[in-house]
């Protein structure tokens, strides 16, 4: 279990991220990524913070929260494995890929392993077709996966 | 009479799609080959109707913009590709648009045949009332079969109730029954938005959001909360908008749906809305907001929309009962025995103690009609001028010193003026708790760009909320406003801000230099008054030169106005700024009293004030007595009667011994409770006309019960003077209307009162009264509302006043002092108590109270700054001690910080906590309306009711004994 801060310490946090960029036009998201990197997750007491320094109402900003699944309701694992599950790579065999990662790694889609060493997430293409199928580990991209880049993503992982 | 034969239909607004346009350019177009001319801007969607041709929506709703997301109403335009939405693609000249076509039907079919996929109606199961729009619109595209399965990911209701299942789809959610007026079923959700954005565009809250995206996207309150632990405000505005049943009023759902309706009034605050009272087996099963209402334009608030069950609580009292002495049980006599009994008690007092010995208050919450009723009875029937009513405790103040400056008593715009207003100065006054509709609506115009100035002790919702942002808060002292507007009018004046062309046009100049030498005096510079005030100088000159210089500036105020020993000065203060200003006599501008009860403003139109028969015409003017003594052939006393506190004296003194009290609880509602009690008990006759055993029915001797407004005819008289029709829809529950009560009472006093029905009162009313001359049911029928002055000048009524001259000639600049009111701080009681009200409860509660409104406001609670709390070892919650000069009481504490330190605030909703055992009798200079807002008290920690709470509650227990009833639970 990772330990989570305590919520007089996310607001002041979460105050902070906001001073520096309640100036943006549309501040709000960038607020949320801002938010994201500081706690690795967007914190529900951190929503409450950013609806009362925007003005806006909680359910606003619940809306937006939620409308990404980038903004992560939890703290991911320590790296983080995307599996493009689009027409492109589903006809590139990305079903069976994802079925042997998920029997590799012991997690299912929107799971993080038990050591937290990993959370598995599906997306919906990545502008990679051509090199279907595709993932992204910790935000670089992979091309052309075949057991051989299975074992190697998992075996980074596991280090 | 029968009423089903009055109205036998149920009303059926049209939906036009989406919002008018009001360009003045018109268009023309030919839809399925009829020519219609619209203005331009308006969609396809909204012409085609107009025109007689209903295209199929369901995200499409005339209170809202359109959207365009559910893809059901796409058309064909002759020269364009593909099938445009036709809610969001705007008319154009020659444009010719077909809406039935083999093509569009398939396309229709095919969108609803993925709808119902996901949705009960596709399996059948009849989830909701089976008569929404969705349905209608299945109906209508003839969607016959369903390719794609009905094992849809939410639809599915708990374990196996789908056919093929057994258990739950994997995005299903649980109903939410939380809110106790309406539930909400996600299984029937389409996600078309309507709700969420009539929670945004008509009511302003933005409680709701659509959580998620693509198949997950589901509507949510708050931050996927309960209902009722959301910010919903429970308007109801997302159940009128939702096309489905997914957000469905309860009584539809427990009784089905409505089978006739009419239009009438609701009978809670001075906004006035109009709304349909829905009716089904003589029982009313919904309150719909009527969208040609002038005032709510089809929106509401929890209280009209859902908080009418009082109408058939238990605690309604049904037959007339009496007693000899208060300490007695009731006993249900017939109505017959009440009349005759109180007619000759009123005789004997009148006899015995002589004529002025008797008197009458006359209610704001009932109709014009029954408000003259009651002044006539006692003019012509006591022979004397003491009648008085419950506006003296609110806003006697507006009356007098609006009167004084331009020469009418009462607001100077209509509501729909705010659409023009670009500054909004709101003083004293909370209407998103008070007065919500106009709320709505004027947070819609600060959402479209106009500022915002409030002045008050409290940070109030108007102050800071959703997408809502005061430009300036001036946190005034309780009981300074006087100063803070002086020193408004200052800076105005110093620094050149006034408009000196409308004041040398419409004004007295030299009045104007007199009152401008005063205010420019250094002692009301905001600099010189901060030392009283608390509010920082520089806000006072921002806010001074945004009202006066930002465009069309109006004022909207409320009782934190009127309810100071320096009421009246506060409004001339307030009508000299917007004189100064020149910012009176065209939309968007003004001065606009927030008026808290329904008929505040008709009770006062009405003759309710001692010295003023109606249509404010002193009562020593001979050609107005003439009027009224031709036609009642009685000779009026020239001397203005007595008001409320005074008759409450003189009972203490003995001279004053018989009232007849119609649907007001003074006891609660009026200030210094003690003073109110003593002078009802030295009283031998107390007629308490009401639907309860309310708290002022525990002096009582004759009780007759009341009507509800859903059981009469009349007129009702909001805010901007508009008269709205009352209808009745239900017999009244206790045989007799109010106005039926009151003529009973006069004809067994000896007067030839021969009413038929309200009618013919009002056409009393027009013909003595140049005002509303013009005014009868006949016309109010024909075209809705209106607003006066109505008579030959204005046959249609007067939307906005003083438009080429203020109604008194010159408008009157009047020098306006702040004298510091009696009530101070000192040690012994270093804060100082205002009151206010919550969106949930309305007034003393008798209504509120008795329905579920009490989810939301089960107590009144004590607001106090966390820094005081402190020093008092006071923690959030606890029970306190809030004494002051006149008496003390115990309540909870709520510990915020939107008041200010040395503030501290409560409700007076609730008869348990008896706010006004503290409020002391300080009252306004001019009109004695009481000093209810501002109250020196000490608070400490308490361990529960203090001993005048226990010995009320037995009082009042005991004086609720009712012979032959086992007493109540409560």
């Amino acid at each position: 279990m990772s330990l989570q801060p305590a919520s007089t310490e996310i607001a002041a946090r979460t105050a902070a991220v906001i001073s520096e960029m309640k100036g943006l036009e549309g501040p709000l998201l960038p607020i949320l990524h801002g938010v994201q990197e500081e706690f690795g997750y967007v914190p529900q007491e951190a929503l409450l913070v950013i609806a009362d320094a925007l003005n806006l109402s909680r359910a606003e900003v619940h809306g937006v929260a939620t409308f990404y699944h980038d903004y992560r309701k939890q703290p991911a694992g320590r790296h983080v494995l995307k599996l493009c599950q689009a027409e492109a790579c589903q006809s590139m065999g990305s079903d069976a890929i994802a079925a042997k990662v998920k029997q590799a790694l012991g997690v299912g889609f929107h799971e993080t392993a038990k050591d937290n060493s990993v959370t598995l997430e599906p997306v919906y293409c990545l502008g990679l077709c051509a090199c279907a199928p595709s993932a992204m580990l910790d935000g670089q991209v992979i091309g052309r996966l075949d057991d051989e880049a299975i074992d190697e993503i998992v075996a980074e992982v596991r280090r | 009479m029968n009423i089903k034969a009055d109205f036998p239909t149920l009303i059926e607004e049209t939906d036009y799609g989406t919002p008018e346009s009001r360009a003045e350019k018109q268009v023309t177009l030919t839809v399925d080959g009829r020519s219609i001319t619209v203005p331009e801007g308006t969609s396809i969607m909204r012409a085609a109707m107009e025109g007689g041709v209903e295209i199929p929506k369901l995200c499409a709703t005339d209170m809202l913009d359109s959207f365009g997301s559910c893809r059901v109403c796409l058309v064909e335009i002759e020269g364009r590709g593909g099938t445009p939405a036709s809610c969001t693609t705007p008319v154009g000249e020659g444009m010719v648009v077909h809406t039935q076509t083999d093509r569009l039907d398939a396309i229709r079919r095919g969108v609803m045949e993925l709808y119902v996929s996901d949705h009960p109606t596709g399996w059948n199961e009849k989830a909701g009332t089976g008569a929404s729009e969705f349905d209608a619109v299945a109906k209508s595209v003839g969607l016959a079969e369903n390719r794609y399965g009905v094992e849809g990911r939410n639809h599915v209701h708990e374990n196996g109730v789908a056919p093929g299942h057994g258990s739950l789809a994997v995005d299903y959610i649980a109903r939410d029954e939380t809110n106790p007026y309406f539930s909400y079923d996600p299984a029937q959700c389409i996600v078309c938005s309507r709700c969420v954005r009539a929670c945004e565009e008509v009511q302003g809250t933005f409680a709701l959001t659509i959580e998620g995206r693509g198949f997950e996207s589901r509507m949510v309150a708050g931050m996927h909360e309960d209902f009722i632990a959301s910010e919903c405000v429970s308007c109801g505005a997302c159940v009128q908008a939702c096309p489905t049943d997914a957000l469905r009023e309860k009584t539809v759902l427990e009784k089905g749906l409505p089978e006739r309706s009419a239009v009438t009034t609701c009978a809670y605050c001075g906004v006035g809305c109009s709304f349909k009272a829905e009716v089904k087996d003589d029982e009313v099963v919904r309150m719909m907001p009527y969208k040609d209402g002038k005032a709510n334009h089809g929106h509401s608030c929890v209280k009209g929309r859902f908080a009418y069950g009082y109408a058939t609580h238990k605690d309604r009292i049904l037959s007339p009962m009496i007693r000899e002495k208060i300490t007695d049980p009731w006993r249900e006599v017939s109505w017959e025995e009440a009349i005759a009994h109180t007619a000759s008690e009123f005789r004997r007092i009148q006899y015995q103690y002589g004529r002025g010995a008797v008197g009458g208050i006359t209610s704001s919450r009932c109709t014009n009609e029954e408000t003259y009723l009651v002044q006539k009875l006692v003019r012509q029937g006591f022979l004397n001028n003491n009648v008085d009513t419950c506006a003296r405790v609110c806003h006697s103040p507006t009356g007098y010193g609006l009167g004084q400056t331009y020469g009418t008593s009462a607001g100077t715009q209509d509501f729909d003026s705010v659409e023009f207003t670009d500054v909004a100065l709101i003083i004293g006054a909370n209407p998103a708790s008070a007065h919500p509709v106009f709320a709505s609506r004027l947070k819609k115009r600060l959402r479209q760009g106009a500022k915002l100035i409030v002045i008050d002790p409290r940070r109030t919702e108007m102050v800071k909320s959703a997408h809502i942002e005061a430009a300036y808060h001036l946190p005034l002292k309780p009981g300074t406003n006087v100063a803070v507007l002086t020193s408004l009018a200052h800076v105005i004046v110093t620094e050149g801000l006034f408009d000196e062309a409308f004041i040398r046009e419409r004004c007295d100049w030299a009045e104007f230099q007199d009152w401008a030498s005063f205010v420019a005096l250094p002692e009301n510079s905001p600099e010189a008054i901060s030392k009283l005030t608390g509010v920082d100088p520089e806000l006072v000159r921002g806010a001074a030169r945004l009202y006066a210089k930002g465009g069309n500036g109006a004022i909207y105020y409320g009782l934190g106005v009127t309810e100071h020993s320096q009421g009246s000065t506060t409004v001339m203060a307030i009508a000299n700024l917007a004189m100064a200003t020149g910012n009176i006599g065209r939309p968007g501008v003004g001065v606009n009293p927030l008026r808290g009860q329904n008929n505040v403003q008709g009770s006062c139109d009405m003759g309710s004030f001692p010295h003023e028969l109606p249509g404010y015409r002193h009562i020593s003017g001979e050609a107005v007595r003439d009027i009224y003594e031709s036609l009642w052939g009685v000779k009026l006393d020239n001397e203005p009667g007595l008001r409320i506190p005074n008759m409450l004296d003189a009972a203490v003194d003995g001279s004053f011994k018989g009232i007849y009290i119609q649907g007001e609880d003074i006891l609660q509602s009026d200030p210094d409770t003690k003073h109110v009690a003593g002078g009802l008990a030295a009283m031998e006759c107390v007629v308490v006309h009401d639907l309860f055993l309310n708290e002022t029915a525990n002096y009582a001797h004759v009780f007759l019960p009341g009507s509800t407004f859903l059981e009469k005819d009349g007129t009702f008289t909001n805010a901007e003077r508009r008269i709205n029709m009352v209808r009745k829809v239900l017999e009244p529950k206790a045989r007799y209307a109010d106005w039926e009560a009151t003529q009973e009472l006069a004809r067994a006093i000896g007067l030839d009162w021969n009413y038929t029905h309200p009618s013919e009162i009002m056409d009393e009313i027009a013909k003595t009264t140049p005002s509303f001359a013009g005014v009868s049911f006949e016309l109010l029928d024909r075209v809705g509302s209106v607003q006066w002055p109505c008579n030959e000048k204005a046959p249609l009524g007067t939307p906005i006043m003083h438009v080429d001259g203020f109604v008194r000639g010159k408008g009157k600049f009047i020098r306006t002092e702040y004298v510091a009111t009696d009530e101070r701080t000192g040690p012994r009681y270093p804060l100082l108590l205002t009151t206010g009200r919550i969106l949930s409860q309305y007034n003393v509660g008798a209504q509120t109270r008795r329905t579920e409104n009490s989810m939301w406001h089960s107590e009144d609670r004590l607001e106090i700054h966390p820094h005081d709390a402190e020093n008092r070892g006071v923690r959030d919650g606890d029970w306190v001690r809030l004494a002051s000069r006149s008496g003390e009481t115990t309540l909870r504490a709520l510990i915020t910080d939107r008041v200010s330190p040395g503030v501290v605030y409560t409700t007076f909703h609730h008869p348990d906590t008896q706010a006004n055992v503290i409020t002391t009798d300080f009252s306004d200079w001019a009109t004695n309306c009481p000093e209810y807002k501002v109250t020196a008290v000490q608070v400490a920690p308490s361990n529960g009711p203090t001993e005048w709470q226990k010995d009320y509650n037995e009082q009042a227990r005991q004086s609720r004994r009712i012979k032959g009833h086992l007493e109540a639970a409560e």
